[in-house]
């Protein structure tokens, strides 16, 4: 069978439905566009004339502004909506807020929401291609794949690699998003939180789960450090900020405790100090800028190749 | 109004009936049942190849009248119920308000008298204004009609005022209609407690959450002498404590859906509401322990657990979603699909558990064909071929995760009190 | 065209090309487009050394992500790659077969987002006639007239594994 040129499916709402060779396509594919950061002319004209809608229920500058840069590079409008929760409680529903959208003829939505299965539902519902930035705790897949990305450029390939994830593993897209991404490129993928933060049901979802910080980081090759939320010790998860940081921080010495050279990331924002030690983030082996750049190349190529996909079934005479 | 069923067999466990004869009706009563009867002035309903079966009665049906006729009506619930199969339903309390005083059962009598097909026997609350903190009047609501008291919905989650409302119930020899779920223990969950949920990143509710206040229950039935009812039980470990509770002799009986016994919590898939319901679809071992109960009759009767929304309140996030499904439509096909066929139990298996132990339990007229009993009788073809098709249902909500199922089994004439309410699979 | 009079052409046009630009050789780039047009490029510089002793750098430009057909043609970019900074430079874009002129369009946007340079001049091995914009070749290998639906193949050993231009008539 030929190698895929664009996403058979309409959306990106998660990593689960990609196939591995559609996730090496738009790791390629990025590795391409990642070049036009460093044209004297940082765009490409490929979605020229495409809207895209930044439809944002959750505050989040980073993300946000790493999909605005990917549109704008590939010559694409950008417009922003940033829905505070009242106008929520106003009472447009979420399916409303979409059909208006749709009606304004919009290419590509790009959604951040609080709930789990929000962008399924919105995709269900319109022609308009659906990006996943987050939904509740379940997916987070462009930030899956620009942590795939991260590694292969670092080291040069994924399968084999043990990748050892610490934190809020329960209540974490990324952590889903990231076991079923580094799973499927023939990866080893661990699980390190305390017990209330990481349920010993995700063995059956495929992870190695780990009480213990040592253990989860020896012999692992990436050390990927989930953001602490501080809510989770008013919601009597974890007794303590203390409590946590002593059993869990990555600090220099810890950092000793995985493979030499292995890669420090994060996926943003940190807390310097808590769950992560301010040697570490800016240390030899800290990838976490790299994500960053990385991001808005492997969020380029998404676009890209949905674009793609659009333009085929419009082609082929498809609904579209 | 006389009619005769004429040629179907006759599965009528309670009177130890089962084979092909007649059924003769008159005044609203079964007259006689019989191998040839005359027909007379009675209006003849062929019933040759059929099922003739005393009529079904679900114990658990929400019509939303008074407070949310939007989503469905005590005259379109009950026509659904008819074409269900059901001459009889008990409708739960939770309405808007709630039915909590004896007036508010008299108001849905009084509705139930000018809009109702088939017979619509009101179950009351516990507490009052259902919040769980002050006991309803129950001898009042009693003589007023409600022929069982639930907080359905939600759980007594005081012990106190659950173990006063069972030394009245029990008074009162009415079941105590517990839905079963420790309302801190479900922590906000919105399906159950488990792999998918996440995968799905999905808050979950335990089953813990079940066995906890079966468990409680089960103790303070057996001190009090309360009947026990369990609302729609799911959990293995629930049905365990069931078990050897009535193994013990101590008052509980419990109630299972067609829902729970097909679907399990895969059915969410890709955030599908319509498989959103409390409690919640579980996992396939529950499912099996739930379909072992069912055979070996720790389970007694089968609802629907009928609860339509429209798409305001389905068409939200998963999280935001209101939890129920339509079910008196699909109910038949469904219990011989995973019950009859299958051979866990067999027709006198299924009469039994819609019909013949719901009446008893909760001691209705009905759920036999014995002579001078009502003129309730459902006739069913168990292999009529139908597709579910939710424009085509009769309820006014179309919430259900079965729409496109092939089905085989479906109600052909429905009589209450010697009257057609269906004939040949429709509305009369 | 077989083997032998596609190496004509590409000398021919070495030649050409020498003679057209003879202050500006030190400025010269060949740049080819993908597939092909780059194996071409390679092929007239080693040319133009055996020629005029001078190396002319060679570099690859993707124009994937300028092309406007919208339609059939949904493909993945590959890097391009050119040699060094492009301002002030004259390039010699080089293709296989110059139809409607849209691929040199969107190599001439292409171009001019990697820089600024002085000249941009056009070597195809093949003009096939249809242009659809003003566009014209300085170099040509070889004319061939066609029917709008015809379609012309140029295979070259390094891609397909032999040297030829194949010309099918429509059905």
């Amino acid at each position: 069978m030929a190698a895929p040129d664009a996403l058979a499916a309409k959306d990106l709402l998660g990593i689960e439905p990609l196939t591995k060779d559609e996730i090496q396509l738009i790791l390629d594919t990025a590795h391409t566009l990642a070049d036009v950061a460093k044209h004297p002319i940082k765009k490409v004209p490929a979605l020229r004339g495409r809207t895209m809608v930044n439809l944002f229920y959750e505050a989040s500058t980073r993300t946000r502004t790493s999909f605005e840069l990917a549109a704008v590079r590939l010559s694409a409008d950008v417009v922003n909506i940033n829905v505070q929760a009242s106008s929520v409680v106003k009472g447009e529903t979420l399916l409303d807020t979409a059909k208006t959208l749709e009606a304004m003829t919009v290419d590509f939505i790009v959604m951040r929401h609080g709930s789990s299965g929000a962008p399924h539902m919105l995709a269900r519902n319109l022609q308009a291609s659906v990006i996943n930035a987050g939904d509740g705790q379940h997916e987070h897949p462009t930030q899956a794949l620009l942590d795939l990305y991260t590694v292969r450029e670092k080291l040069g390939s994924i399968e084999g690699k043990t990748i050892t994830l610490v934190g809020d593993i329960q209540h974490s897209r990324v952590a889903r998003s990231d076991l079923i991404a580094f799973t499927k490129m023939g990866a080893k993928v661990r699980f390190c939180g305390p017990p209330t933060l990481l349920s010993d049901d995700f063995a059956a979802l495929g992870a190695e789960v780990h009480h213990d910080l040592r253990a989860a980081l020896t012999g692992a090759d990436v050390i990927y450090v989930l953001r602490l939320q501080f809510e989770r010790h008013r919601m009597g998860l974890m007794p303590s900020v203390k409590a946590y940081t002593q059993r869990y921080a990555i600090t220099p010495d810890r950092v000793k405790w995985a493979k030499p050279g292995a890669l420090v990331m994060h996926p943003g924002p940190m807390n310097r100090g808590v769950e992560i030690a301010h040697e570490v983030a800016d240390g030899p082996t800290s990838v976490i800028v790299d994500q960053v750049a990385n991001g808005i190349a492997v969020r380029m190529a998404v676009l890209y190749l949905l674009e793609n996909g659009r333009t085929k079934r419009a082609a082929a005479g498809g609904v579209q | 109004m006389n009619v005769l069923i004429r040629g179907g067999r006759v599965l009528d466990p309670a009177s130890g009936t089962d084979g092909v004869q007649d059924v003769l009706i008159t005044e609203g009563k079964v007259a006689k049942v019989g191998v040839g009867i005359e027909s007379g002035d009675a209006t003849v309903i062929e019933a040759k190849g059929l099922i003739v079966a005393p009529g079904f009665v679900d114990l658990h049906v929400h019509l939303r009248e008074p407070g949310q006729e939007g989503k469905e009506t005590i005259a379109t619930g009950t026509r659904a119920a008819a074409k269900g199969g059901m001459t009889a339903v008990v409708a739960m309390p939770n309405t808007v308000p709630p039915l909590d005083t004896p007036a508010m059962i008299a108001y849905v009598l009084s509705r139930v008298a000018q809009d109702a097909v088939v017979r619509v026997w009101p179950a009351g609350c516990i507490s009052h204004e259902r919040k769980g903190e002050v006991m309803a009047d129950l001898a009042g609501l009693k003589e007023a009609g409600a022929v069982a008291f639930s907080d359905d919905g939600n759980s007594v989650m005081n012990a106190l005022l659950a173990r006063r409302a069972m030394i009245n119930t029990s008074l009162l020899n009415v079941p105590y209609v517990e839905h079963a779920e420790d309302e801190d223990l479900v922590d906000g969950g919105v399906m159950h407690e488990g792999r998918v949920s996440l995968k799905l990143g999905l808050a979950g509710r335990t089953t813990l959450a079940e066995d906890i206040i079966v468990a409680r229950d089960l103790l303070l039935a057996e001190a009090t002498g309360a009947h026990l009812h369990v609302a729609h039980v799911t959990s293995k470990r629930s049905l365990e404590m069931i078990r050897e509770a009535k193994a013990r002799k101590v008052p509980v009986t419990c109630e299972a859906t067609p829902h729970h016994l097909v679907l399990t919590d895969e059915a969410v898939g890709e955030f599908d509401t319509a498989a959103k319901v409390l409690p919640p679809l579980r996992s396939e071992e529950h499912r099996q322990a739930l379909i072992a109960a069912v055979k070996d009759g720790t389970v007694d009767a089968i609802v629907s657990d009928h609860a339509p929304h429209g798409p305001l309140e389905k068409e939200v996030e998963f999280a935001q979603a209101a939890s129920g499904m339509v079910g008196l439509e699909t109910m038949l096909g469904l219990v011989l699909e995973i019950l009859v066929r299958p051979g866990v139990i067999d027709l006198a298996g299924l009469v039994r558990l819609m019909s013949t132990n719901p009446a008893r339990l909760f001691h209705l007229p009905g759920g036999t064909l014995a002579p001078g009993s009502p003129g309730d009788v459902t006739v069913f073809d168990p292999d009529a071929a139908w597709t579910v098709d939710p424009r085509a249902l009769a309820s006014k909500s179309k919430n259900t995760p079965f729409a496109g199922r092939s089905m085989r089994g479906r109600a052909v004439h429905v009589i209450v009190g010697g009257r057609p309410v269906v004939r040949d699979c429709g509305l009369v | 065209m077989d083997a032998a009079a596609i190496d004509r052409a590409l000398v021919r046009m070495a030649h050409e090309i020498h003679e057209k630009n003879p202050d500006r050789m030190a400025d010269l780039l060949l740049i080819g487009i993908p597939k092909r047009g780059d194996v071409l490029a390679r092929r007239i510089a080693a040319a133009l050394e055996r020629a005029c002793g001078t190396a002319v750098p060679v570099g690859v430009l993707d124009i994937t992500m300028y092309r406007d057909d919208i339609g059939s043609k949904a493909s993945i970019p590959k890097p391009s790659d050119l040699p060094g900074s492009i301002d002030g430079k004259t390039i010699v874009l080089v293709d296989d077969v110059l139809f409607t002129g849209r691929s040199v369009r969107a190599a001439m946007d292409a171009l001019i987002d990697f820089g600024r340079p002085k000249a941009i001049q056009l070597a195809v091995l093949v003009d096939r006639g249809h242009r659809e914009l003003p566009i014209r070749a300085d170099y040509v290998g070889k004319n061939i007239p066609t029917a709008p639906d015809a379609n012309v193949k140029v295979e070259l050993k390094e891609e397909d594994g032999s040297d030829r231009v194949l010309l099918e008539e429509a059905r």
